[in-house]
């Protein structure tokens, strides 16, 4: 169905990502594509894989940005996946239905045995959150790894995004949104979360939260001191007088 | 974006067919029209064929073009599959018109309404898929409609003039309304690329991420080394860097040669007519085939911000 849910339920499920705690590994987007090659959506097809100018799907790419001049700027290392938005164009622009935002937990999906390949969902988000798949021409997308936080037959830790359960840093987070008092709601709360492009008005379910403030650099702190001369006195004192005439 | 040659050829080829249905349908059910079988045929032939030519090239551009059909289901939200569904509804006045023109000798007042209005509903609805895009803000304007109506009508206006030169109505009024609607559709494109010089996204790439309270923010290191799909498909640059120089083509390729050629066949009495307005009506689709490349080429897509780009 493409238009949206009409009763969406108070379910918002979603990811909360600490941009003070990422440092740009890039095991989140690995173990994604992992997972995700061999599960739901997989495969996610490469092209020219070993080539000179390899391409192909991936549902999550970390940024780096700078932000600020000087003393007062600052390097982000920047996670993006789908945000899964409570208003997400991806799916009202579908003309057939395959790509969906579910009423029960709020997360967007593509049914893949109908997608045409048009590329207009890939076209009408402003996030960059899908990729045609170069090998079987059908869009792809985040799913949230729905195969691993509702399956049963594995462990129950397990049943977390696999960019959340990879992340060495815990930068990443997992839990639902419509829920004030779930600890990434919580999160949100205690830290400014924030929405990408809130002028857009797609409402993204993804929360950013920001780069914690950070102590002022100490300009008193003394210079180094220079490695010449080595000594005056002693043994070394006398080897250095020595050797130098 | 990337300009995709099957979506130009399609929203050219479509467009001025459906352009060319919408003059006859109206002037059709206004009696202007000769009730000829072979005005007819030659009419209905060169619309309907060049709808059908461009609605095939559309399916070239999917990834799975033998599940086009499921397209058609989702009307209630999608202006793509509301598209598709006029285009086919539109088919059954036409050919409603088609036959009575060609085997009665009639024009059937009521076929040829529903065919100008099925025209004009579809051309509005291709342009609709546009406008609607929120994150390429040259499009997400209220001259996208106007401009690809205007369009439309200015290339159904060249192939009535194709007609009309050869099965001409009483008078000389055909040529003169031609040259009309080609002035009006070229205006209004340039009252779109007036504004769409200027149109930018209210998203910047502060607000893209966030992080506008410690600053400007810049692209330090892009998410991968290779291209992928975003930036071939949205971060097409070639179109931007030459757009001037482009437009400037297309306006004398597809407005001012068109236009001067109808008028001197016109005019030029001693001079046959016809060579004269093949010639034009060729040059202007050519000019329309590359303001439509311009219409993609030039748009930029908000996602750019992720991947370097100062505005969008």
């Amino acid at each position: 169905m493409t238009s949206l849910p009409t009763n969406p339920g108070p379910k918002k499920l979603g990811l909360v990502i600490d941009l003070d705690i990422c440092v740009g590994c890039h095991a989140c987007v690995v173990n994604c594509k992992e997972w995700n090659t061999g599960g739901y959506p997989g495969p996610l097809t490469d092209v020219s894989a070993y080539g000179a100018d390899p391409a192909g799907a991936w549902l999550n790419r970390v940024h780096s940005f700078e932000a600020g001049e000087g003393c007062d700027g600052r390097t982000v290392h920047f996670p993006k996946s789908c945000l899964h938005c409570e208003e997400p164009a991806c799916v009202t622009v579908c003309p057939t239905g395959a790509s969906y935002k579910r009423s029960e937990d709020g997360i967007v999906l593509v049914e893949e045995d109908k997608c045409i390949g048009c590329g207009l969902c890939a076209w009408a988000c402003p996030y960059g959150a899908r990729e045609m798949d170069p090998g079987e021409q059908v869009m792809r997308k985040c799913t949230l790894c729905i195969d691993r936080i509702y399956n049963e037959n594995i462990a129950e830790e397990e049943r977390q995004p696999a960019c959340v359960r990879t992340c060495p840093a815990s930068a990443r987070h997992f839990g639902d949104l419509g829920d004030p008092e779930s600890e990434v709601s919580r999160m949100v709360a205690d830290r400014d979360g924030y929405d990408l492009m809130p002028e857009m008005g797609y409402k993204p379910t993804n929360k950013y939260l920001p780069p914690r403030e950070r102590k002022r650099p100490n300009t008193s702190t003394p210079t180094a001191q220079p490695l010449e001369p080595i000594a005056s006195g002693g043994l070394l004192g006398w080897l250095d007088r020595v050797l130098s005439d | 974006m990337h300009p995709a040659p099957s979506i130009i050829v399609f929203t050219v080829f479509s467009g001025s067919g459906y352009g060319l249905l919408f003059l006859i349908g109206v002037l059709g059910a206004a009696g202007m029209l000769p009730a000829d079988s072979a005005f007819g045929l030659i009419s209905m032939i060169i619309s309907l064929g060049m709808i059908t030519t461009g609605l095939l090239s559309s399916t070239l551009h999917l990834g799975h073009p033998e599940r086009a059909w499921r397209a058609l289901s989702q009307w209630r939200s999608s202006w793509l599959s509301r598209e598709g569904v006029a285009s086919l509804v539109t088919f059954a006045p036409a050919l409603a018109l088609a036959i009575g023109w060609v085997f009665f000798n009639e024009v059937w007042t009521l076929a040829a309404v529903l065919s100008a209005l099925g025209a004009a509903v579809t051309v509005g609805c291709t342009a609709m898929i546009y406008a609607s895009l929120k994150p390429i803000a040259q499009w997400h304007s209220a001259w996208t409609l106007p401009a690809f109506v205007g369009m439309a009508l200015a290339g159904g206006a060249l192939l009535f003039s194709l007609i009309t030169v050869f099965y001409a109505p009483q008078g000389n009024w055909p040529m003169g309304l031609s040259a009309l609607l080609l002035s009006v559709g070229w205006t209004i494109k340039a009252g779109y690329w007036a504004i769409a010089s200027n149109r930018r996204s209210q998203a910047t790439p502060e607000s893209a991420t966030g992080l506008g309270q410690f600053g400007k923010v810049r692209l330090l290191e892009a998410p991968h080394s290779e291209e992928n799909y975003l930036l071939k498909e949205m971060a097409f640059a070639i179109g931007r860097k030459h757009a001037m120089k482009l437009r400037r083509l297309a306006i004398a390729c597809g407005f001012v040669a068109p236009l001067v050629l109808l008028l001197a066949a016109d005019l030029l009495v001693v001079l046959p007519a016809a060579p004269i307005v093949i010639v034009a009506v060729l040059m202007g689709l050519v000019g329309i085939l590359m303001e439509r490349w311009l219409f993609f080429a030039e748009a930029k897509h908000t996602v750019t911000l992720y991947y370097g780009a100062p505005n969008a």
